[in-house]
């Protein structure tokens, strides 16, 4: 039933940089939409969601849930609460990420087909694409390719003649991290402080306006239509890894072509970088990186044999995140990066729990103290102090958790460094 | 019931309740900032961490917010876990990065609870060696004061203001940490529950401003449990005072009334105490040609024997008053004689409280404490404007609204505690509150019907909801298909309610909607649902006074025009707000002498040629009658001033000066003078009147002791006693004796668990702040240890009616046969209905200098065609005569209001409102440019 796709970049086949996307007809020619016809000519809600649940499809946004169980929880039946939500979480704001926004800009079309697909299988009457404001870009194409998916009758009353009716929304983000965070997001959605909820009640039970809702990430969701097309078997098989599929992986920082790359889940982190982003520039030699964006620990030369997917990089204590690696030179001073770091984090904080309205900012002092020439030996016990307790579980959500990732790991891999900042009373890199 | 496992021991804990609640419901303290009893968790300040553990085995564990973690059976917890005492303390250090540590000149000080969860944290040294972030400060009008530096972002604020109140001018600003707590622009707070922010506020954010004109420390203030006068309900207050003044009035918990919560009205209108206007020594005003003369005061022995010179003469009628006491209106009917006792209030609203007594104790239903109202799950207002008239009942009629979203929440697995995550759920879901009202109320905006009518088409509306609900219930006649439907819908809503509450009351002078609110209680108890009963009265004593019995104003009035008494004693009320003017004046020019007894000067008092200075409720004891038919004890926190004595107090100096035979009217006096005490009037009291024998259980007597000792009258002092007084000497004086009261007047005394309505103010060990109240609580948010303050007088009579009994009857009142004729406009006319404002319709509130400032000019709203009739536009002047004078007011365009129906301002100081509902003319001010 299922046949192969004619690429092993089912994400990224349609899109051609510097050339803009492919419109309704083209991206038809190129064999859009046949997931959706698939799907909803041929195959009940729940079958798309044991599709994707036999894909072992994750979520790529960064923690790696399994996407078909995700989806499991959202109440079916008669009696189940209507309307009901599918929310595309294009909110993407980890520094150092930008594979979300190749594929909204790049092929709008395969966006809105997986929305489609993915609203049936959760049985939803309405999504919403809630993108960062500032990819003004990705929104316009969005919402021209939702008119020709509109126009085509793949959106509204009735797609494709069947009993499916579905109401798409393309809404630009008031903009701040926050609202990645997929409950702050829903929270946000309302009109409201983007404040991430408490869970339970989780998403799927009560979400955006106390309804079945389900947020998924753009790149997750772009995938649901190929593997609708071609089978779980196909999307496994597209993997080096311990997990299903391709993922689309970045680099920047000082390496010779920054960029985004898409390739098997489980691409060696070395391979990433010596062969898709073509080594260190000349002169600079790998200190460590981010493998995930800003909320991943770091990893170090000694890391590079390592799998890039979600399994194999926790094991190496840091996490996949987003893929894409931020690469810190032997010539950039850690502690100045590290600052940088938190200066984002404290000023992304929503201001909701304690420990991260006060923590990070107390922590972004510190780190521009030491940096700075002002710093104690006891700020590193503080430091530390900050890496346990805003820890997961300590804070509401995950954002403080994220932002000690790369400290925790720092404090770790460059403790001399510190020392020497703190020794000296200054930044070696600065003279 | 569940077992919880903390530090070792077992405990039990509800299993509905979160850990954070089960902990303190069992005496441990566990810090916290963000969670209230009342609002829930939200889980934001991480302050609550404890440890829990999977099971036996488990010796990692793992930290949990407990507010956010619920009491399951067999939870495993701990609080003196090492790592989470380092997280409690380091939460505090977090907070401390930007909080100003300017304990010394912070009005919190000494009652905070961010300094006592610091110190019960243990965080004592500042690590944090960098720049603090800094605010700009908010005016917010009178009655709270904004200090923004000091904000630990608890967010407490927000949700009780917005969340809780329904206010929509105070929000968070900002992110991170610089989230800024405040209206949008400087401006005076619009919510009517402004001053609960003072006790939310775990910091000095939010302090209330009138306490800071003459600021004193908690330590430094005497305090007594109070009952709020301001209205009918009866909140609970504590009243403190210094240097003679009362300084603040804070919330009383009493879990079945007010719960944590008071209206601004009656947090801020206690200022009267302190007004210029109060009488502090007895006035004489020779009556000249019947007229009166200046006043000069007059040595208390000498009034006394003036007093007693004219109540020689004989025929002496007394005008009692539903703002005093029983106390006092029992002694005035005991000086003049039962037969010569009067109520002090009009024909009908005498009529109308006696509707409502009937009502109340006759059956169908009891009446609904406010708990119930809030806890009911269905709710009808039939022509009361109840944020106006009874502002505490909106707060908990907000409540009841979100009860139908819990039953969502429930199903989603929810817990009700968890409030975030209920509103989520809950929202657009609304338990029914169905609102009749001549025009707009304030709680229109949660209702789920909405019904503008005149007074008279309210009732028969009401009837045919009776009727609906229970066929044999009368109907009115000829209603219009309109009126049909709106009667059908209301009666499905209350139809699927298991308990509803009706909410009537006084405030449109009409008898025929308290009433149609009993037949509708009786029609739906004849289907089952526990039906209750809510009467909105004007007055702080309106009930207790209507139960003691008494002829209305009138009959007072008609005896001094026709002779038939010489003299008035008038206690403690202004009749020129309760009768005609002209009717009042002929009775006062025919009347040989009056003598009135009243704490501030009024109208009334002007017109005496003897006046003794009465205490308010801050400077004597005793006892009022909420409209739920509670007796409640207020007691004294002031030493009076000057010759200043409670009212019944002078009344029995009177009796026993007379020192002679009964004053006229046979023995009653012979008691009277012999009375020592607030104990021997109350147990007189209950021998001469049956009905109110209880209210000598609304609080213990004054011999109540704990281990030999008095009461304490304030927390431990810092300052040491000399301080009570130090404004005139550091000499240490003895407290004042307490009489009436088993207090002791000064720091010294017993403290600790006592009778609910005893808590003379809320402190223990470590908890400084009014958070305390865990500490007297039988379990959080349940009854005060010591039981909930009050006694109710009033029960139907087998408490509730069998529903099978119910249903026989729900038609057979005879009285509901008189349905009102439905209304109709009258040419060049208008049924001028009364317009309650919180601020400035209640007489004594008004007086305080915060309320006046928020009291606005009177306005007069009338349907847009009506103005169009009358030549007049939005805000400009119309004139109406009332009472004999022409009053102008503002015009309102209200297109709601039925055509022929205005509404009046009412009550507001010079404008009184005892005629209202009445038909009018209304006129245009010439002067006013005509309409273009």
């Amino acid at each position: 039933m299922a046949t192969p796709h004619p690429t092993d970049r089912p994400l990224t086949h349609n899109i051609r940089p510097g050339e803009p996307p492919l419109d309704l007809a083209g991206y038809e020619r190129a064999g859009g939409y046949q997931g959706l016809r698939k799907a909803l000519k041929t195959l009940a809600p729940t079958d798309v969601m044991q599709a994707v649940t036999d894909a072992k499809l994750r979520g790529r946004g960064g923690a790696g849930f399994p996407t078909g169980n995700k989806w499991s929880f959202v109440p079916r039946g008669k009696d189940a609460p209507h309307p009901r939500y599918l929310i595309v979480n294009a909110d993407e704001m980890e520094p150092g990420t930008f594979k979300d926004r190749l594929l909204l800009e790049g092929d709008p079309h395969q966006m809105i087909e997986g929305a489609i697909v993915s609203a049936y299988a959760i049985e939803a009457e309405i999504a919403y694409i809630f993108v960062r404001g500032e990819y003004t870009l990705a929104i316009e194409r969005l919402e021209r390719a939702a008119a020709e998916a509109a126009e085509r009758g793949y959106l509204g009353r009735n797609i494709l003649g069947t009993a499916f009716s579905l109401e798409l929304h393309v809404h630009s983000s008031a903009g701040r991290y926050i609202c990645g965070e997929e409950t702050a997001l829903l929270t946000s959605l309302e009109g409201q402080r983007a404040i991430p909820r408490a869970k339970p009640p989780y998403p799927q039970a009560a979400g955006v306006w106390g309804r079945p809702s389900v947020v998924n990430n753009v790149e997750t969701l772009c995938n649901v239509p190929h593997i609708v097309c071609h089978g779980a078997e196909w999307f496994r098989g597209l993997s080096r890894g311990l997990d299903a599929g391709t993922k689309i992986y970045g680099a920047s920082g000082r390496v010779k072509r920054p960029g985004a790359w898409e390739l098997p889940m489980g691409t060696p982190l070395g391979e990433l970088l010596e062969e898709h982003a073509g080594g260190m520039c000349e002169g600079f030699r790998l200190r460590a990186l981010l493998p995930g964006g800003a909320s991943t620990g770091f990893l170090t030369p000694e890391h590079l044999d390592v799998a890039m997917d979600f399994s194999s990089v926790e094991k190496v204590g840091s996490r996949l995140g987003t893929g894409a690696l931020i690469v810190l030179d032997d010539r950039t001073c850690p502690i100045g990066m590290l600052r940088n770091l938190e200066h984002f984090f404290a000023q992304e904080s929503c201001g909701w729990c304690t420990p991260c309205r006060d923590g990070l900012p107390w922590v972004e002092r510190l780190l521009a103290a030491i940096e700075a020439g002002e710093g104690e030996l006891r700020d590193l016990e503080i430091l530390e102090m900050h890496t346990q307790f805003l820890g997961m579980g300590k804070t509401f959500c995950a954002h403080a958790p994220g932002a000690m990732a790369p400290l925790e790991t720092g404090l770790k891999y460059f403790r001399e460094d510190f020392e020497r900042h703190i020794a000296q009373k200054g930044c070696p890199w600065r003279h | 019931m569940t077992t919880l496992h903390i530090d070792g021991r077992e405990y039990e804990a509800h299993e509905k309740d979160n850990l954070l609640h089960a902990c303190l419901s069992l005496g441990l303290d566990v810090p916290y900032f963000c969670w209230h009893p009342a609002l829930g968790s939200v889980g934001a300040c991480r302050q609550c961490a404890v440890k829990q553990f999977r099971d036996e085995k488990d010796s990692q564990g793992r930290l949990v917010m407990a507010c956010m973690t619920p009491a399951a059976d067999g939870a495993r917890v701990s609080i003196q876990d090492p790592e989470a005492k380092a997280f409690r303390a380091s939460v505090i250090e977090w907070l401390m990065t930007n909080h100003p540590h300017d304990c010394p000149v912070c009005e919190e000080g000494g009652e905070c609870h961010l300094q006592d969860m610091t110190v019960l944290t243990g965080h004592a040294y500042r690590r944090y060696r960098f720049g603090k972030r800094t605010h700009r400060n908010q005016y917010l009008g009178p009655f709270v004061k904004h200090e923004m530096n000091r904000c630990i972002a608890c967010y407490r604020c927000v949700r009780f203001y917005r969340d809780y109140a329904g206010g929509r001018d105070l929000d968070v600003f900002g992110a991170h940490n610089h989230v800024y707590f405040g209206r949008e622009s400087d401006g005076v707070l619009e919510s009517d529950f402004s001053g609960n922010l003072v006790e939310v506020c775990p910091t000095g954010v939010f302090t209330d401003r009138t306490l800071s004109a003459r600021y004193t420390r908690k330590w430094d203030l005497q305090s007594a449990p109070s009952v709020c006068v301001h209205c009918g309900l009866g909140c609970n207050t504590l009243a403190n005072a210094r240097y003679g003044e009362v300084r603040r009035i804070l919330n009383r918990y009493h879990g079945e009334l007010n719960g944590y919560f008071l209206c601004d009205r009656g947090r801020y209108g206690y200022d009267f105490v302190n007004g210029p206007a109060r009488i502090r020594t007895p006035l004489e005003a020779p009556r000249v040609n019947k007229g009166p003369t200046a006043a000069q005061p007059l040595a208390r022995q000498a009034a006394l024997a003036r007093a007693v010179a004219i109540l020689r003469e004989g025929d002496a009628i007394g005008v009692g008053s539903p703002r005093a006491s029983l106390e006092s209106n029992f002694a005035l009917r005991e000086l003049v004689g039962r037969e010569r006792f009067h109520l002090g209030i009009s024909d009908r609203d005498d009529r109308l409280l006696a509707a409502i007594l009937e009502s109340l104790r006759n059956g169908p239903a009891p009446a609904a404490t406010l708990r119930e109202a809030e806890e009911s799950d269905a709710v009808l207002i039939l022509g009361e404007d109840v944020p106006a008239t009874a502002p505490r009942l909106a707060l908990a009629l907000r409540q009841m609204v979100r009860r139908a979203g819990f039953a969502r929440a429930e199903h989603l697995k929810v817990p009700l505690w968890q409030d975030a995550a209920v509103r989520d759920v809950g929202r657009g879901i609304k338990s029914p509150l169905l609102i009749a009202t001549p025009a707009a109320t304030r709680l229109d905006e949660l209702a789920t019907l909405t019904v503008r009518a005149a007074p008279d088409d309210i009732a028969r509306l009401g009837f045919a909801v009776a009727h609906a609900l229970c066929g044999a219930a009368a109907a009115a006649a000829d209603l219009d298909e309109a009126a049909r439907e709106r009667a059908s819908r209301i009666a499905e809503q209350l139809s699927g309610a298991h308990r509803a509450v009706i909410v009537a009351g006084t405030s449109l002078g009409s008898e025929a909607l308290i009433r149609t609110a009993a037949s509708i209680a009786r029609a739906l108890r004849g289907r089952g649902c526990d039906a209750r009963l809510l009467f909105i009265v004007p007055e702080c004593n309106s009930i207790g006074t209507a139960l003691l019995g008494g002829e209305p104003l009138a009959a007072a009035l008609d005896a001094l025009r026709e002779g038939r008494a010489r003299t008035l004693v008038v206690l403690e009320n202004d009749l020129y707000r309760r009768a005609e003017r002209g009717a009042v004046n002929a009775a006062l020019e025919a009347a040989r002498h009056v003598i009135a007894i009243d704490h501030t000067l009024n109208e009334t008092v002007h017109h005496a040629e003897l006046v003794f200075p009465a205490a308010t409720f801050a400077e004597s004891s005793g006892t009022l009658v909420s409209s739920e038919g509670r007796a409640q004890r207020f007691f004294q926190v002031l030493s009076p001033r000057g010759e200043v004595s409670a009212g019944w107090r002078w009344l029995n100096e009177l009796a026993r000066a007379a020192a002679i035979e009964p004053v006229r009217t046979g023995t009653a006096s012979a008691t009277l003078k012999r009375w020592r005490s607030l104990d021997e009037a109350i147990a007189a009291l209950g021998r001469a009147c049956p009905q109110l024998a209880a209210i000598g259980d609304a609080a213990p007597s004054a011999a109540f002791r704990v281990s030999g000792e008095r009461v304490a009258s304030a927390p431990a002092r810092e300052s040491g006693r000399t301080s009570e007084h130090a404004d005139r000497s550091v000499f240490e004086p003895p407290p004042p004796p307490q009489p009436d009261a088993p207090y002791t007047g000064s720091m010294e005394g017993y403290y600790g668990v006592m009778p609910g309505a005893l808590y003379p103010f809320y402190w223990a060990p470590s908890w400084n702040s009014v958070q305390s109240l865990n500490k007297f609580q039988q379990e959080v948010g349940g009854p005060l240890r010591g039981g909930n303050p009050g006694v109710r007088l009033i029960e139907p009579p087998d408490g509730t009616r069998s529903a099978s009994e119910a249903r026989d009857g729900c038609g057979e009142d005879s009285h509901d046969r008189d349905i009102p004729h439905p209304f109709e406009p009258r040419e060049g006319l208008w049924l001028v209905v009364p317009q309650y404002h919180v601020f400035g319709s209640e007489e004594l509130s008004a007086l305080a200098p915060a309320i006046a400032e928020r009291i606005a000019g009177p306005t007069l709203a009338l349907h847009p065609e009506d103005a169009a009739v009358l030549g007049v536009r939005s805000q400009e002047p119309l004139e109406l005569v009332l009472d004999g004078a022409t009053h102008r007011a503002l015009a309102q365009l209200h297109p709601e209001l039925p055509r022929g129906v205005a509404a009046l301002s009412a009550g507001l100081p010079g404008l009184p409102a005892f005629e209202l509902p009445a038909w009018l003319p209304l006129r245009r001010v010439a002067s006013a440019e005509p309409p273009r």
